[in-house]
Formats: C-alpha cells, sequence, structure tokens
C-alpha cells in the first residue's frame, strides 16, 4: 500500500518524540545528543518537509487513531494549509535542528538530556497543532506546545529574570489558550461533537461567528504577540537559548497565524467586513509598536523579539486586508493578499531564524548581548557576518531578497482597494497603506542599526579580539538559511503557483500569473503591476560587475591601506562610534509621545555625572499594572473576611445559613 | 520583448549616465549666480569625477569588504533606477521586471549599503551621518511611495511608464491630489538628495553634515563612483517629477525616431527649469536644524497621503 504524505508526517511526528525519549538514555553526554541526536532531528526536519511539500499539492486526507479518552479518537486531517505550515515547521527546523548539533554545549543550563526531550516535543507538538482535525487534539497540541516552550524559554533557570521571563509566557499562553477554548466552544454551539468537519457544517448567525472570530482573535493573538498581548515576547525571546529563540519566533508564532487562518477562512464560513478593519487597525498598531521599540533596544536579541512583533503586525494586517476582500466578495484580490501573508510567514521563518541563530554565535563567541558593548566582528567572524548581512537585508525589505517579494504583494493589495463598495473602508486604507510604509521604512533603520553596531565598525571592548567563528555545523545552519532568503526572493513564481494551493482552499480561487511568464511576476496583469526579482539582480549585478571591470581596466587599480582619516581628529577611539542608545536617539526623540522615557540627568555642578534614561513598554502601566492593582485591591478586600476567630467564622456560616434559608423559601 | 526596446533602454541609461553631472553641475551655477558669487564651468563635476577616477584610493585599516564593494552596489542600484524611469521613451523592457514599488526599493538598497559603509570604518563621523540619513531615510521614503500611489491609483499601474502614458494622455485639467502629491514629491526630493533645507552639499562644517559624513572616508575611484551616483540619483528623482507632473514630450513608442528626437530637446528643457527651480529654493530657504526635520518631511508625508486620500473622494 502507497503510504500517504498524512502517514509520513505521523511518522515524523513519532519519531521527534522517540529521539526525545532517547535523550533521556544518556541525560549527560553531550555527544550523544548533540552530534547523533540532533543531526537525526533534523533528517526527520528534512523527510517532513518532503512529505508536507507532496501534501500541499495533493487533495486532503484525514486519518482517526483510537488514542485518548474514550469515545474521543484523534481526528487528523493535513489540507493545502497545514501541508503549507508543516513545511514551514519542517524547513525551519531543520536548519535549526543542525545548529543546536552544533551549539548546545556541557554545563550550560539544563541537563542535555531534559533539553532534547523538551526541543523535540515542542516540534512534535507544533506539528500535531497543524495535523490536529478536532478541538480536542487541537488543545492537547497546543499546551503541549506552551509547556514544552516554557521549559525551553527558562532554560538557564537558574536566573531569577529568566524565570520571571518565563512566568509571564507561560501566564500570557494560558489565558490566550483560555480564549481559543472558549472559541472552540462557541464554534461546537452545543450542537456537534468536536471534530472540525461537524464545526464547519454547522450554520451560525453572525453574532455567534463574531464572537468565536474575536475569541479566536484574542486567544492566537495572544501567542503571536498582537498589541497588547505581546509583553511576554520580548522578556521570553531573549531569555531563551537562540536555537530556542529561533524556533520560537521563527516558527512558534506562525502556529497562531495558523490558527486564525484556520478559524477564520475555514472554519467560519462567513467573514463580516468589520472584523477586517479591526484586524487591520491592530495589525498596524502591532507594526508601528513593535518597529518603534526596536529601534531603542539596546540588547540584540531584544531588538529582534521586537522586530518579531513588527512582522507579526504585518502578517496580521493582511488578514485583515483578507477579511475585507472576502467580505466584499473579491476572491481575486482576498487570494493576492493572503499570498502576502503566507509567503511573508514563510519569509518570516527564514530570516529570523537566521539573526537569531547569528546573535548565538555572537553570544557564544563574545558571551555579551549587550550592543554597546559588540562591533568589528565581521572582522573576526566573517561566516556569521556575511548570513547576517543577508538575513539583515532581506527582513529589511530591500531587492531582491525574499522581505521585498511578501512587501511587494502587500502594497499592491492596499493600492487595489479602492474597488470596495463602502467610502468609509476606501478612506481608511490610504492611511492604513501609510502607516504600513512607514513600518517597512523603519525596519531598515532597525536593522542598519542592529547590523551597523554588531558587525560593522571597530570593537567596542578589547576581549571581543578572541571573538572566531562557530564550527563547521552551525556555519552550515547559517549558510542554510541565508541561501533560504536568496531563494525565497528569486524563486518567487513558483512559490506563489504553491501557495496557491491553499488560497484555493481559503478563499476559493488561485492568484496565477496572469500575462506573467515563469520569471515576471503579474498577480493582477502585467499592465498593471509586474516584478521579476531574477531580472533585477541580474541587471544589478551586471552593471556592478561591469563597472567594476571598465574601472579596474581604464584606471590603475592601486589602493593604500591608511588610518581612517575622521576630518583629521586625532584622537579617535572606539567608544566614539555610536552606541545603540545613540543610534536609537532620534527615533525615541520623534516618538517621544507614546513611549515612557524616564531620564536621570545630573545637575550641572555635578562632580561625577551620571546620565540615565530608561523606556518602557507604555502598555504595562495603561493595562496590566492597573490589572494587578486591582487584584492586589481584591485579595486585599477578602483579608478582611480573614479575621482569625472562630466565632467569626462561625457567625458567618450562621449568616450563610440564613441567607439560604431565605432563598430557598 | 524587442529589438527596438533594448535599444531604447539602453539610450536612456546612458543620456542618463552622460547628463546627470551636467545637470548637478546647471545647479550649482545657478545657485552660483542667484548667490552673487562667479559660477564655476557647467562641466565642472565632469572634471571633478575624471580627476577623482585618477586618483590613488586610501582605504581605512580596518575598512571591510562592505565599504570597497559599496560604491559599486549604489552606482548598480542608481543605473537600474535611470532605467526604469521613463526620461525620452516610455518602451522600457526592464520597467516590467521592476515597478515603482520596486523602484523605491533600489532606492533604499543603495541607502542601506551607503550607511553600512559609512559605520564600517568605526568613525564618529561616520557613524553620526549614517544614522541621521537613515532618520532622513525612514521619514523621506513612506511620503515618496505615497507619491506613486497616488500616481499609480489615478493611471491604474505601478508600472512606470504606463503611469506616464496615461497621465499624458488626460485631457489638461488640474488633479486636485496631483497638486498636493507634487508638493510633496518636492519636499522629499530636497530631502533625499541632500539639498538645503535638510543637508547642505556645499557644508564644510561637520556637525551639519548627513551625506558628506558618510562619505568622508572614500578617496578616489571610490568617490568618483558615489559622487556620479548622487548626480544620477538628482536626474532620477528630476526625471521622476517629470514624468509624474509634466510627462508630456515622452516617446512612447521606440520605433518613431522623429518621437525621440523631440522628446530629448523637451527633456533638456525640463531639466533647465527643473535645475533652475532647485537653486531658487536651496538660495531662499536656510538649512533646518536635524530635529526639525521631522516636521518638514512629516508635512510632506501627511501631504502625501492627503494627495491618496483627495484621490478617493474626487475620483482623480
Amino acid at each position: 500500500m502507497p503510504s500517504s504524505a498524512l502517514d509520513v508526517a505521523l511518522v515524523a511526528v513519532v519519531a521527534w518524540m522517540a529521539i526525545g525519549a532517547a535523550g533521556l538514555a544518556r541525560p549527560r553526554d553531550v555527544v550523544y545528543i548533540a552530534r547523533i541526536l540532533f543531526p537525526i532531528g533534523a533528517v526527520v526536519g528534512v523527510v517532513l518537509a518532503a512529505a508536507s511539500a507532496f501534501a500541499l499539492f495533493g487533495p486532503p486526507e484525514v486519518a482517526v487513531l483510537p488514542l485518548g479518552l474514550p469515545g474521543l479518537p484523534f481526528h487528523l486531517r493535513v489540507d493545502a494549509l497545514s501541508a503549507f505550515f508543516l513545511l514551514l515547521l519542517s524547513l525551519a527546523s531543520a536548519g535549526i535542528s543542525i545548529f543546536s548539533a552544533g551549539y548546545f554545549r556541557a554545563g550550560e543550563g539544563t541537563t542535555p538530556g531534559l533539553m532534547c526531550v523538551q526541543y523535540h516535543a515542542f516540534l512534535a507538538a507544533m506539528a500535531l497543532v497543524m495535523l490536529a482535525d478536532d478541538a480536542y487534539v487541537f488543545m492537547l497540541a497546543w499546551e503541549t506546545m506552551a509547556i514544552a516552550s516554557f521549559f525551553l524559554v527558562t532554560t538557564d533557570h537558574r536566573i531569577a529574570e529568566i524565570r520571571r521571563a518565563g512566568f509571564l509566557y507561560l501566564l500570557i499562553a494560558h489565558i490566550g489558550a483560555l480564549g481559543i477554548l472558549l472559541c472552540f466552544g462557541v464554534l461546537h454551539a452545543g450542537a456537534a461533537d468536536y471534530t472540525f468537519d461537524a464545526i464547519r457544517a454547522l450554520d451560525r448567525t453572525a453574532w455567534w461567528a463574531s464572537i468565536a472570530f474575536f475569541l479566536a482573535l484574542f486567544g492566537f493573538g495572544a501567542k503571536a504577540g498582537i498589541v497588547p498581548l505581546h509583553v511576554w515576547l520580548p522578556e521570553a525571546h531573549p531569555a531563551a537559548p537562540s536555537p530556542v529563540s529561533a524556533l520560537m519566533s521563527g516558527v512558534m508564532l506562525k502556529t497562531a497565524i495558523y490558527g486564525l487562518l484556520r478559524v477564520g477562512f475555514d472554519l467560519l464560513h462567513m467573514q463580516i467586513w468589520w472584523w477586517g478593519v479591526v484586524a487591520l487597525v491592530l495589525g498596524l498598531i502591532t507594526a508601528l509598536f513593535g518597529v518603534i521599540f526596536a529601534a531603542i533596544q539596546t540588547d540584540m536579541k531584544r531588538l529582534l523579539a521586537f522586530s518579531s512583533i513588527e512582522n507579526i503586525g504585518i502578517l496580521v494586517t493582511g488578514i485583515g486586508l483578507t477579511i475585507l476582500f472576502s467580505a466584499y466578495a473579491k476572491p481575486l484580490l482576498a487570494a493576492v493578499t493572503l499570498t502576502a501573508v503566507l509567503y511573508h510567514a514563510l519569509n518570516h521563518a527564514f530570516f529570523k531564524s537566521l539573526l537569531f541563530l547569528a546573535t548565538g554565535s555572537v553570544l557564544h563567541a563574545t558571551k555579551e548581548r549587550s550592543l554597546g558593548k559588540l562591533g568589528g566582528l565581521i572582522h573576526r567572524m566573517p561566516w556569521v557576518a556575511g548570513a547576517a548581512l543577508v538575513g539583515s537585508l532581506a527582513i529589511a525589505g530591500l531587492p531582491p531578497l525574499n522581505g521585498f517579494v511578501s512587501e511587494w504583494l502587500l502594497l499592491q493589495a492596499f493600492l487595489f482597494t479602492p474597488s470596495l463598495p463602502q467610502s468609509f473602508i476606501n478612506m481608511l486604507v490610504p492611511v492604513a497603506a501609510a502607516a504600513l510604509v512607514l513600518a517597512l521604512a523603519l525596519a531598515a533603520y532597525v536593522m542598519v542599526k542592529f547590523y551597523g553596531i554588531v558587525f560593522l565598525g571597530r570593537s567596542r571592548e578589547p576581549n571581543l579580539v578572541h571573538a572566531h567563528d562557530p564550527g563547521r555545523l552551525e556555519r552550515g545552519a547559517l549558510v542554510y538559511f541565508a541561501g533560504g532568503c536568496i531563494a525565497l526572493g528569486l524563486l518567487a513564481v513558483p512559490i506563489i503557483a504553491a501557495i496557491d494551493h491553499v488560497n484555493v482552499v481559503l478563499v476559493g480561487t488561485a492568484v496565477g500569473n496572469r500575462g506573467g511568464s515563469w520569471i515576471l511576476l503579474a498577480p493582477i496583469g502585467v499592465d498593471r503591476a509586474s516584478y521579476s526579482p531574477l531580472i533585477v539582480l541580474a541587471v544589478i549585478a551586471a552593471v556592478v560587475l561591469l563597472t567594476l571591470r571598465i574601472v579596474h581596466r581604464q584606471y590603475h587599480g592601486r589602493v593604500r591601506r591608511g588610518p581612517a582619516w575622521d576630518c583629521g581628529f586625532p584622537a579617535q577611539t572606539p567608544r566614539m562610534q555610536d552606541t545603540a542608545e545613540g543610534f536609537g536617539q532620534p527615533i525615541r526623540q520623534v516618538f517621544e509621545g507614546l513611549l515612557r522615557v524616564e531620564r536621570l540627568l545630573p545637575s550641572p555642578s555635578d562632580s561625577a555625572p551620571r546620565y540615565r534614561v530608561r523606556v518602557e513598554d507604555p502598555f504595562w502601566h495603561w493595562i496590566y499594572l492597573p490589572i494587578v492593582a486591582g487584584i492586589e485591591r481584591l485579595a486585599r478586600l477578602s483579608g478582611l473576611l480573614q479575621q482569625g476567630r472562630i466565632a467569626v467564622y462561625l457567625m458567618f456560616s450562621f449568616v450563610t445559613l440564613l441567607a439560604l434559608l431565605f432563598f430557598t423559601q | 520583448m524587442s529589438a527596438t526596446g533594448i535599444v531604447s533602454q539602453l539610450l536612456q541609461l546612458a543620456v542618463a549616465l552622460a547628463l546627470a553631472p551636467m545637470l548637478l553641475g546647471w545647479v550649482n551655477q545657478c545657485r552660483a549666480w542667484l548667490q552673487g558669487k562667479r559660477a564655476p564651468p557647467l562641466l565642472q563635476p565632469y572634471f571633478t569625477i575624471r580627476k577623482l577616477f585618477w586618483k590613488d584610493v586610501i582605504v581605512a585599516a580596518n575598512a571591510s569588504a562592505i565599504f570597497r564593494l559599496t560604491p559599486y552596489i549604489v552606482f548598480g542600484a542608481m543605473c537600474c533606477a535611470a532605467a526604469i524611469v521613463p526620461s525620452l521613451v516610455t518602451d522600457l523592457p526592464f520597467a516590467t521586471a521592476a515597478d515603482a514599488i520596486a523602484l523605491v526599493g533600489l532606492f533604499a538598497l543603495a541607502r542601506v549599503f551607503i550607511s553600512l559603509a559609512a559605520m564600517d570604518v568605526g568613525t564618529a563621523f561616520g557613524s553620526l551621518g549614517a544614522r541621521r540619513e537613515m532618520f532622513i531615510g525612514f521619514l523621506a521614503e513612506p511620503a515618496l511611495l505615497m507619491v506613486l500611489f497616488t500616481a499609480s491609483l489615478i493611471s491604474g499601474s505601478t508600472s512606470l511608464p504606463a503611469i506616464v502614458e496615461s497621465l499624458a494622455h488626460r485631457d489638461i485639467a488640474i488633479y486636485p491630489s496631483l497638486a498636493f502629491a507634487g508638493v510633496a514629491f518636492t519636499m522629499v526630493s530636497l530631502a533625499e538628495n541632500a539639498r538645503i533645507p535638510i543637508d547642505n552639499p556645499a557644508t564644510h562644517l561637520e556637525l551639519t553634515m548627513v551625506h558628506e559624513a558618510m562619505i568622508l572616508e572614500y578617496s578616489g575611484r571610490h568617490l568618483a563612483l558615489i559622487e556620479w551616483a548622487s548626480a544620477l540619483k538628482l536626474f532620477n528623482y528630476s526625471c521622476i517629477g517629470i514624468a509624474l507632473f509634466l510627462p508630456f514630450g515622452i516617446a512612447e513608442v521606440s520605433d518613431d525616431w522623429r518621437a525621440i528626437a523631440w522628446s530629448a530637446p523637451a527633456l533638456v528643457v525640463k531639466l533647465v527649469v527643473g535645475g533652475a527651480a532647485l537653486a531658487v529654493i536651496e538660495t531662499l530657504s536656510a538649512k533646518l536644524r536635524i530635529f526639525r526635520a521631522p516636521e518638514f518631511l512629516g508635512t510632506a508625508f501627511l501631504l502625501a497621503v492627503l494627495a491618496m486620500l483627495v484621490n478617493q473622494l474626487l475620483g482623480s
């Protein structure tokens, strides 16, 4: 019997769990775990990638496993949507596993064996989230994913700050899970069973559909980091070891996007226009908030975490626009926007994993996470610097790399919105497009800051001279992701053709390539818009090479090396370069109204002046601290009941009894 | 893709490469006249570039490959941009591969690389310039994109040749949206080309420099390429302005050599007028403090958004 893609995917999930269990056999043997088990995990990832690529093009497959509680078997299904996200998961995890094989060392945090269990359980749970076809399996896998990642975040649990970050993450993950659980409850409506098939078959009123959608937006938004539920993200991502940060940022956030798409477009039949407006506005706020905060960070992993919030914002903006188009029965435009969303999710998995892994290598080589103490690493770590350059250019959305393609598609979608019937939305869209473009332009600022301060310039600390490139496995993983960024940028046409299988499932139409060719991307028509990354790259490369050749032929090619000129200033120290604070200062000044800035300025007569600026997340003060204060007040009030005297407690019982008698009469 | 298309493509690129330094020379000349100085010769930028090509290159000891590659990448990006923007003809085969959004992307590519190169040597002025350039860029780039969006909404296409063809064929009328967009575009062009309210191309005071601070460490052929690329950037912005707001006279078929023969003098006349206008603006305004730049560019951005809104409201 020929094995189906779903069977292979299940075997991969089981294999990941088995690898995790095998790690427990010799939990302290780093060589066995890192050099044998993690590479096997990567191979499983490649197999899963092949299976999900196969499933993306094939028909949906279903399976029922007699596991779990009696009468509640596991329903599994793989369709184009889950196959696409499985592909994203497996491609990213293969590279991250290879990197991890070189990265984890003895004596860092958790025992390697435990780490291996948590890591592979995390992978298996994420795969199962995408395979689930009933609410029960979905929640089971979702919770396993949350708990496995909680343990991974708190790998260095001896540090109090990391424990606190882990707790915050667990808390918000569970508040989100409650939202998802309630959403499934509403979807199920007491009428059907919890399989997705039954949920799909139901017809709902617009009212109940809206409740379900917003519960899903809340629940999945907590996992994705939509403002104001983002507070855990900049704490938890930097706390985790770098490969785990890569996995969480690159892949786990996408499971929330998957869930939102699954509920919004598959389980619910109708889309209502104002859902789209809400998602659009939330997405834009998230994108702008994330990128502004990324620009003022001084810790490289926090900077990347805030940049992840920005990218999630872009994805949610795209989802909002897709809902708008679907609600107004414009399937082609919905398909274009959805393509942009899925493409950007895939891109983000590649470039964010790449950058987090690069910070891991920098961290191992320098023991330093603060941007203000790095610099000049391009000379010491050329491999890491080269890969990070590709990642930074890609995330900044520059042609011809991959970030540009998805942003191009999204901007095209915005340009076509004026065909909507409601004039209010037609007014809203130019403003939304402007906000999106502002976020995209700021992303370039952030990436120049990140790359310039970490890799360029001169070393800000003397001990950086000992930094060196990582081993072969880690370099291989970095090259894999950098190559992925380039390939995703250049092969736009075939990738969109693959994404079209998901479009057909979710919005009923494929984008196709209208008048374009295998080299020319034209989603709506050549006369409307077209782009060809391969030609752009070829022309730029040709011009650059031709100029190089002509200049070196025509003129002498002499180069002398000398000290930097810098307008003739004699005493140059590395500390005169811009710091991370300095580079972020203009952004801080422009957006001061949105931030909470605390300044400590010395008095003019101070002989040992100290200057300190702290920028805080305003949402803590707007939302979270009032909630905490309210709960504390409630706790104090309930404390009044505890008098510690038995007579008082007896009186409570008496009063309760009287009250009950009164009511039952 | 036709053979004549390729010919007209190459012809336009060659014209851009050749005319760009002259436009810069013309602006400098006009500015000197307006300020009561003796003007440098019109061809001065060519002499400078030629001289720089023959000079030795001195590279700072700790500069990496990024520093040495950047002049070529910036020059390449500007050449590509010159190949997309219709200045003589609209029959540009390369323009189907890169539309208006890709054009903004190419400008961003050049900006990011030149900022990275400025940070590469690790001097105080370099990183200061890079920070200011990215700061101005993040404000100017959205405004430019909004201006281009307004034009593409009117013409229903993001391809620049299509925009020119559709705008040139409309009846002579005042489009309010284009008027707003025109003001916004002028402001953005001043900022992006390191012109006076934002930056001063003739400054010798280090603390006020933006563009000049970034390229302080460059010398010899590297500097020549960067200077040429800057001239090309000014030329490209001028041609974008012409294409969006004065698209009349640009030849639409490359077979018709008479049309091209007409479009070349039309281009020169428009550039002469535009360059003189630029000199007048620069003479009449004073340089802004760097933290006044957000107000200036924010105004440009809002005007561009307003242009898009007006376009939605009035349908033109």
